[in-house]
């Protein structure tokens, strides 16, 4: 019998919780540049560090973008790792995994790509990502909405 | 589209799981499965880890989107109570029915509990499941509060010793009862068993073998085990682990042939005595036996898959081995084949050596030609070549006793000669079924080209990882022999080791990563070689982490350590951890004015928790302002040197150990190394600093100072060995300069003290040569190289508040001056914690 309430009670919170992880999941979805109807003017280039990253902020989204400046490539993906469900992926380190442009989140070191947005490392869900254009010494960063 | 309805979702359950995905025809078919715990199948094989501090989640045999991924339907906290056979449904506890085609029972078992009057009582558990795990743990807490210590086990098998330990860590005295006059009698003969609990004793738990159990004693509480010999045992607790017992009552319902003592009965394709049913794991019945490890169970999820995808062929090896290699309590015990048989066809040959707690038998066949089985315990760094000499029936040297003994005299190092020679299809890794063949294969093909990958594409070492350093030998050995290169280099985008990186990077002078990259590696680099670089120009130059932020390993780029909801910590240096009382109501002041969750560290200091990135800067003018500096707390650099009071005020102190540990503490603050540092100095033998738990440790003695190196807490804690005795306070410095700065020279990435001698030849003998005697004439170089960086010592964080090219790093967003608003905190006793979402 206690064992019943026990798994009532546990099951309980998780619900709320995921619930609340999959509305933050939820506002995140890999746009194309075919799909892009806005395109954000994020800030000035010089904004961003050679070979890292920093985050903006759109509506209610958080946006990592990455200036992998030694190849001259800008990327944008969601700042939430879904591992953990924090905002930090524009403090992670960027790189490559066999010519595979990544970011490895801080808190764990969870790599995913961000062409495709797939988690390199493990099975966690792929992350949302965003085109780049810049213009002058502007960053700009294509929505759907 | 055919429905496979699989009820159980334990380890076997997802292995299921996990096979049918990657058949080819899954398509075909759709998976809902039912599990009737409150949460996704885990590692129940590790379960003790519970304890260690891993949670469920850690356990997790998936991440939580894995089954919705691949379109299988998972319904947990659900139990299935009825099966008809006739109309192809199951139907749970609410009555709710779902329908099959095919139908997989993996129900698993549960906890044996034998008819003793009074098991009903309270302070009786069973060790099963993590909800199990949560009762003990808080019923130890209660009766630790009741000041009651009392804690037996029943069960003397592998999960009886497991639970044994697992209560031991709780903080009670935990007693072992055995029904048998051994321990793990299945798998180890008496000889075996007698090393194994001279060797578990020693940690302090209590083994009581050949005791039969009458009742339980105690009224509503248990007090006590009753044995038939008229003695009594008084204990608190009960833990019973007397093996398991298949789950096979909705299958005895339904009308399915079970076994005399439980199990569904099954034939070499899985199946029961109904052709849509089949049954694997625990719950199953085959030849007579039920399984109860983890590797038959895999095996049998992937027959049942094969035949119900439609590959006939796959079926069930009639012999299933049940050699079994672990750790246990501290002890490496392994057992394979005939480990127990005594009969005449069998000659067996003993090792045993009291002295350094080492048992080893093997059994040999009467002609001296074939390795039937045999026991290891204390030290079974054998077990992998032993177990596939028997395994593939290889040939035996001409003196059997070698395979144990070594062969004396000779120059032959590995049991087994060279790993190539094992045949194609001997097994090497068990849980996962990889053959030597798979795996060397994987690299001949070009599939995969390291060991990462072998791991990646063939499971090889993913289960219980006992084979890793045999899949290791053998990936090695196939590079080599195509003619490729082993090395330990550090990642995909250099060719060289940490030590020569550093060596190269000093010859050329590099100051920038893309240099570094741009003239000796390839890509764009990853968070390996990055901070490994920075670490090396902080160790060779002086840098701070400001310099090159984006190389920086993430909490040196925000000079914090980062927490669990992406807020940092902050802690000031409190050098030996000596402040005055207006400093530390300056730390309380700041902790309050910026509502930090507050803690005393281990390294004697404070540590304020919570700060958002953009407070960071705040914080650190204001404790700048009042005298306060960097405590480096997350830079793989010196943390603490921590203090006893010593002679100052104590009245046993030799010497002053607060005065010295401050000298070290401020000498070597700041200094970048391969992984963090800490060191200790205590005023007397009494050693209040544990000093000998740190990388380096200094104890005052009559005469000196003793100076140890090489030590550490944490997982593996070891140690620090002595490397000079009675020497003064100029020449520990002396001596600690050269050990540090060739510690930073010659270590692997992330590699501390302890581990680096371990590997280093001739241990801490060689390195008192190194640093003592000047064995290889460096050590002028060594303590010029350290005087350079202790003298250009700066505060990085106060180097960062007045630069504002520096502070921009630390708004969390770039087109935005606001705060990161998606942090949510919660109370937790008059401070507060970061909410969790997972």
């Amino acid at each position: 019998m206690e064992m019943i309430v026990l798994k009532k009670t546990l099951k309980g919170n998780t619900t709320e919780n995921n619930s609340k992880m999959e509305e933050i999941l939820e506002i995140y979805r890999t746009t194309t540049i075919e799909n892009v109807k806005v395109w954000y003017k994020a800030a000035k280039v010089s904004e961003f560090p050679r070979n890292g990253g920093a985050c903006i902020r759109y509506k209610e989204k958080q946006i990592a973008i990455f200036n992998f400046e030694r190849k001259n490539i800008w990327y944008a993906c969601q700042n939430v790792c879904p591992h953990k469900m924090e905002m930090v992926l524009s403090r992670g380190m960027i790189g490559d995994e066999n010519g595979i442009p990544k970011v490895a989140c801080p808190m764990h070191k969870k790599t995913f790509s961000l062409e495709s947005g797939e988690n390199l490392n493990g099975d966690l869900a792929p992350i949302a990502t965003y085109p780049v254009k810049i213009e002058g010494d502007t960053v700009f960063i294509g929505f759907s909405e | 589209m055919k429905k496979v309805v699989v009820i159980g979702n334990g380890m076997v359950g997802y292995k299921f799981c996990e096979k049918f995905v990657a058949s080819e025809k899954q398509r075909e078919f759709k998976l809902v499965v039912f599990g009737e715990e409150p949460r996704r199948a885990y590692d129940r094989v590790h379960l003790s880890e519970f304890y260690a501090g891993k949670t469920a989640e850690d356990l997790s045999m998936s991440s939580a989107t894995w089954y919705e991924e691949n379109n299988i339907d998972l319904h947990i906290s659900e139990m299935i109570t009825e099966i008809d056979r006739k109309a192809k449904t199951v139907a749970n506890h609410r009555g709710i029915k779902y329908e099959y085609d095919y139908l997989v029972l993996a129900t698993g078992s549960s906890a044996f509990v034998p008819p003793i009057p009074g098991v009903e009582k309270e302070g009786v558990f069973v060790y099963r499941t993590i909800e199990d795990l949560e009762a003990i743990e808080s019923y130890a807490k209660k009766l630790k509060s009741k000041g009651k210590t009392q804690a037996a086990v029943l069960g003397g098998g592998l999960l009886g010793l497991e639970a044994a330990n697992a209560v031991k860590e709780l903080g009670l005295e935990a007693h072992v009862v055995e029904f048998a006059p051994r321990l793990m009698p299945r798998q180890l003969d008496q000889g075996g068993s007698d090393m194994l609990q001279s060797k578990i004793e020693e940690l302090g738990l209590q083994v009581h073998v050949n005791k039969q159990t009458e009742f339980i004693q105690g009224n509503e509480t248990i007090e006590g085990l009753q044995y038939v010999d008229d003695n009594e045992l008084k204990v608190d607790m009960l833990v019973i682990s007397a093996g398991i017992r298949p789950r096979d009552e909705v299958a005895k319902e339904c009308g399915l042939k079970v076994g005399l003592r439980g199990g569904v009965i099954v034939d070499n394709t899985m199946k029961t005595s109904d052709d849509s049913i089949y049954a694997i794991g625990e719950v199953a019945l085959y030849n007579n036996m039920i399984y109860g490890l983890v590797a038959p169970g895999y095996d049998m999820a992937d027959v049942a898959v094969s035949q119900i995808t439609g590959d006939l062929d796959n079926t069930m090896v009639d012999h299933i081995d049940m050699s079994t290699q672990l750790k246990l309590i501290g002890t490496e015990v392994a057992s394979f084949g005939d480990a127990l048989a005594e009969n005449d066809t069998i000659d067996a040959i003993i090792y045993e050596n009291k002295r350094s707690g080492i048992y080893k038998r093997i059994n040999v066949s009467k002609d001296g030609t074939k390795l039937l089985g045999g026991i290891l315990v204390g030290d079974s760094s054998d077990y992998n070549a032993l177990f596939q000499i028997y395994n593939s029936g290889m040939q035996l040297p001409e003196n059997p006793e070698d395979l144990i003994l070594g062969s004396r005299g000779s120059e032959n190092g590995s049991l087994l000669g060279d790993v190539l020679d094992l045949p194609d299809d001997a097994q090497i890794c068990s849980c996962e079924s990889v053959s030597k063949g798979a795996i060397c294969g994987a690299i001949q093909e070009g599939t995969c080209e390291n060991l990462g990958e072998v791991v990646a594409c063939t499971k090889a070492g993913t289960g219980c990882g006992g084979c890793k350093p045999m899949v290791k030998d053998l990936v090695d050995a196939t590079l080599k022999s195509l003619g490729k290169e082993v090395k330990d280099t550090i990642c995909e985008h250099f060719e060289h080791n940490r030590q020569e990186l550093f060596d190269i990077i000093k010859l050329k002078g590099y100051r920038k990563y893309d240099d570094v990259l741009d003239n000796h590696g390839k890509g764009d680099g990853c968070e390996v070689c990055k901070p490994l670089i920075a670490s090396i120009m902080a160790s060779i130059y002086a840098d701070t982490a400001n310099e090159e932020a984006p190389i920086q390993d993430s909490n040196d780029r925000f000079l914090a350590n980062i927490q669990r909801n992406g807020t940092y910590s902050v802690v000031p240096r409190i050098p030996g951890g000596e402040i005055t009382p207006e400093k530390l109501i300056v730390l309380g002041q700041v902790g309050k004015k910026y509502d930090l969750y507050t803690k005393i560290t281990g390294g004697q200091r404070v540590d304020f928790f919570g700060a958002r990135l953009d407070q960071l800067p705040k914080i650190w003018k204001d404790l700048i302002d009042q005298g306060f500096e960097s405590g480096h707390a997350y830079g793989k650099s010196l943390r603490t040197v921590k203090s006893c009071v010593g002679s100052t005020w104590c009245r046993y102190g030799m010497d002053e150990s607060v005065s010295f540990a401050i000298e070290l503490e401020e000498r070597y603050k700041g200094l970048r190394s391969p992984h963090k540092i800490k060191g200790g100095v205590s005023g007397c033998i009494r050693e209040c600093a544990e000093a000998r738990c740190k990388d380096f440790g200094v104890i005052a003695v009559e005469g000196g100072w003793n100076l140890y190196v090489c030590g550490n807490g944490g997982a593996n804690p070891k140690h620090a060995e002595l490397l000079a005795e009675q020497i003064d306070n100029a020449t520990v410095i002396k001596y600690l300069d050269r050990f540090l700065m060739f510690y930073i020279r010659t270590a692997a990435p992330l590699e501390r003290t302890a581990k680096w001698l371990d590997k280093l030849e001739g241990g801490i003998e060689y390195l008192k040569q190194v640093v003592i005697d000047d064995k290889l004439g460096l050590v002028d170089e060594l303590e010029s190289e350290m005087g350079t960086l202790v003298n250009n010592f700066q505060c990085e964080w106060t180097q960062a508040i007045e630069n504002d090219e520096i502070m921009k790093r630390f708004n969390h967003f770039v087109n935005s001056e606001e705060p990161d608003d998606n942090l949510v905190f919660v109370p937790l006793r008059d401070q507060k914690m970061p909410k969790q979402w997972k």
